[in-house]
């Protein structure tokens, strides 16, 4: 694959002013729909877009009106990986050359129902790229927990009472999972910092084969967070350590964002209504689970 | 004519059928009994006796999804499955036809569990039959290599743009070896034009698809695919007659009647059971009994029509199912009794619910069923649902 040097930097000055991804019913303040539209400008007009049932695709293709402005198309839930790879071979059966296929999941479509296609996906080393973007719950059908729904989150099938704080389990470890695969380009990023999503997704773009990104997007909906806080709470994300920016290429792992300091997990928590309701050793638990991943990674990805 | 027969199974029958019509993406999960086809198609592959893509899903739910992804950009494609398999795929079924993807899949007809069974009979398609597929029941393996030629020229024409489905009933056809002619490529590549549609995603003209629609057009669209299966009849007798004339066999489009001209009593059948009753009514004939024997080809679109001409004709129909809709009736008598309803002349009717999990239905048994038609035609039998040849105690 190409190295990083070989590939120009996206910046706003060399960032196209079209737009692939506008007139769609998302939320204001939708972090999910601010994925999609940046991504999309670096991958261009030769691009095929499939996604899973989930937010964007309900908010985007509602006929007849039709929010993608290049070739999109709906796949089912448990597919999108697999749609994918069948339009990049389907594509390239025909002969066409000089194009890109990406896939836009949420957590659920990619940690849960979508996982099993996209491990098929990776394996077979398709020449798809695949973002799931992370808004840590199934938001498209009311907040409900997914595998990638961290530890104290009350959704709507985890409710916090006296008995449970929410959600009982940690965020599934998705990109270390992706990683096993031995995938020739993974990376962690945030719409919080979007200028690292932009270059990782270029960088995703120029790779041949499969390639992966796990990008994560606020959702003020889901959250209770104001709309017009969601890139800044998507970058408190990443400041306080929950989120992580990292990259999986040529075999090895490298920690993109490595801070002296964390900034206030308290802070971000109670930012959000979705969190509103944990104690002091909740977030204890939190912090604890955070400080051993980020010793593991300092250890074994520096 | 010089012809090339080759003796095969009915899998590489189905196979060669698939190679011959060269699809550029093939996407297949293994499952017994359809197995060989996919192998057959693997080692094409690989000699480069094909140009297709053979893609190793980790799933019959992704074989669908790459099938239609394939199809959504304009490519031709086949999948093949059976049983749990195709049961697993059953989401992808209704949005490929849904989606208008003309992808023609081979199903090897297999029971489903529970009980596990590897063997043969219709549970696994009939179970589908709503799925919005066109689906054609095989008797033979020269049947099965013939109807991937036209599977693919139904599907993909203009008016129809709905996936078929191709059934070779488990082991009976797909593991026995039979003499078949391999039609020549040149006479199939003039017989089958490459696949164009208007229906797919391109850089010259970008698209949308597999969208959301509202009540106000969701009836519209849905009305809209059910003409289009219904305009597959036309296409299915066209695409017979033009078959006949470049290769020399026909397949009666959606029934084939045998022996019916002065039928009284007909038994109807799918599959390759029909071979069987073939046999019998040929015996009865010579003792001057006046059977017949209705194969159905198509339960996709449903041969109404056929099965209303011969209702009019005949004085008692029986079917046999390898199926059962259970707390109702065989799937193919509820199809061919509600064509029947539609006649004024009274018709006796029965059941006869076998084979199941593979049991062989034998000449003895058949013969059993025309017999138990007779009697009611003197009033001696009821019409009912019968199990035949239960190996246990009922107090029916």
């Amino acid at each position: 694959m190409n190295k990083v040097l070989d590939i120009p930097r996206v910046n706003a000055k060399n960032m196209t002013d079209k737009e692939f991804f506008y007139g769609h019913k998302a939320c204001a303040g939708c972090g999910g729909s601010i994925a999609v539209r940046l991504a999309l400008k670096v991958l261009g007009e030769r691009t095929y877009t499939a996604l899973p049932a989930g937010c964007m695709s309900a908010v985007g293709f509602i006929f007849p009106q039709m929010a993608f402005n290049s070739n999109a198309i709906i796949t089912t839930f448990p597919g999108a990986a697999s749609m994918a790879s069948g339009i990049a071979m389907g594509a390239k059966a025909l002969g066409q050359k000089d194009f890109k296929t990406v896939v836009f999941a949420g957590d659920g479509g990619t940690a849960d129902i979508g996982f099993q296609a996209l491990s098929g996906m990776i394996d077979r080393n398709d020449d798809v790229l695949y973002i799931c973007y992370d808004n840590e719950a199934y938001m498209n059908t009311g907040i409900q927990k997914s595998g990638l729904t961290p530890y104290g989150t009350q959704t709507t099938t985890t409710p916090a009472g006296k008995n449970l704080p929410g959600t009982l389990t940690h965020k599934k470890n998705l990109f270390e999972i992706i990683a096993a695969h031995d995938i020739a380009y993974a990376a962690t990023a945030s719409i919080g910092y979007p200028q690292d999503y932009l270059n990782k997704v270029n960088k995703a773009k120029h790779t041949k084969g499969a390639s992966f990104i796990h990008v994560y997007a606020s959702c003020p909906t889901g959250w209770g967070t104001p709309t017009e806080t969601s890139v800044e709470i998507a970058k408190d994300a990443v400041d306080c350590g929950l989120i992580f920016l990292a990259e999986y290429e040529d075999g090895e792992f490298k920690l993109n964002r490595n801070p002296k300091e964390f900034a206030s997990i308290p802070d971000y928590l109670k930012k959000q209504a979705r969190f509103k309701h944990l104690s002091d050793q909740d977030i204890e638990i939190i912090t604890e689970h955070r400080d051993k991943k980020w010793s593991r990674m300092r250890k074994h990805w520096l | 004519m010089k012809t090339n027969k080759i003796f095969i199974s009915g899998d590489e029958a189905a196979a060669y059928g698939v190679k011959l019509c060269r699809p550029h993406v093939i996407a297949a999960y293994p499952i017994t009994p359809q197995t060989i086809t996919v192998e057959r198609l693997s080692e094409m592959v690989e000699k480069g006796e094909m140009d297709g893509e053979y893609m190793h899903v980790e799933s019959e739910h992704s074989a669908i999804s790459v099938c239609m992804g394939a199809s959504s950009v304009g490519a031709r494609t086949f999948t093949a499955s059976s049983s749990q398999g195709l049961l697993y795929m059953a989401e992808g079924l209704h949005y490929a036809s849904g989606g208008r993807y003309p992808i023609v899949m081979m199903n090897a007809n297999r029971s489903v569990a529970l009980p596990w069974s590897i063997y043969g009979d219709h549970r696994d398609s009939l179970s589908l039959l709503d799925c919005g597929w066109i689906q054609v029941y095989v008797e033979d393996a020269q049947e099965a290599l013939d109807m991937m030629i036209q599977a693919y020229r139904i599907a993909e024409h203009k008016d129809v743009l709905t996936p078929m489905m191709v059934n070779l009933d488990g082991f009976i056809l797909t593991h026995t070896y039979e003499l078949v002619e391999i039609p020549d490529q040149q006479k199939v590549d003039e017989f089958l034009p490459a696949f164009v549609t208007p229906n797919k995603m391109s850089f010259e003209e970008p698209k949308n698809l597999a969208f959301s629609s509202k009540p106000d057009d969701n009836t519209e669209f849905k009305y809209q695919q059910n003409q289009a299966v219904l305009k597959s009849i036309d296409v299915i007798k066209e695409v017979d007659q033009e078959f006949e004339a470049t290769f020399g066999r026909k397949y009666h489009d959606m029934v084939e009647e045998y022996r019916c001209e002065d039928a009284e009593v007909v038994l109807v059948a799918i599959g390759s059971v029909c071979g069987t009753v073939r046999v019998v009514v040929d015996k009865l004939r010579e003792e001057g009994m006046k059977v017949g024997l209705l194969k159905i080809r198509f339960m996709r679109p449903f041969p109404e029509q056929e099965v209303k001409d011969l209702a009019k004709r005949v004085k008692a129909i029986g079917v046999i199912d390898k199926d059962i809709s259970f707390g109702y009736e065989g799937t193919v008598y509820t199809n061919v009794n509600s064509a029947i309803s539609k006649v004024e002349n009274y018709v006796y009717k029965s059941n006869f619910i076998g084979g199941l999990g593979g049991r062989d239905i034998t000449k003895a048994e058949i013969e059993d069923m025309f017999h138990k038609l007779y009697a009611g035609l003197d009033k001696s039998r009821e019409e009912k649902v019968e199990f035949f040849s239960l190996n246990v105690e009922t107090n029916e």
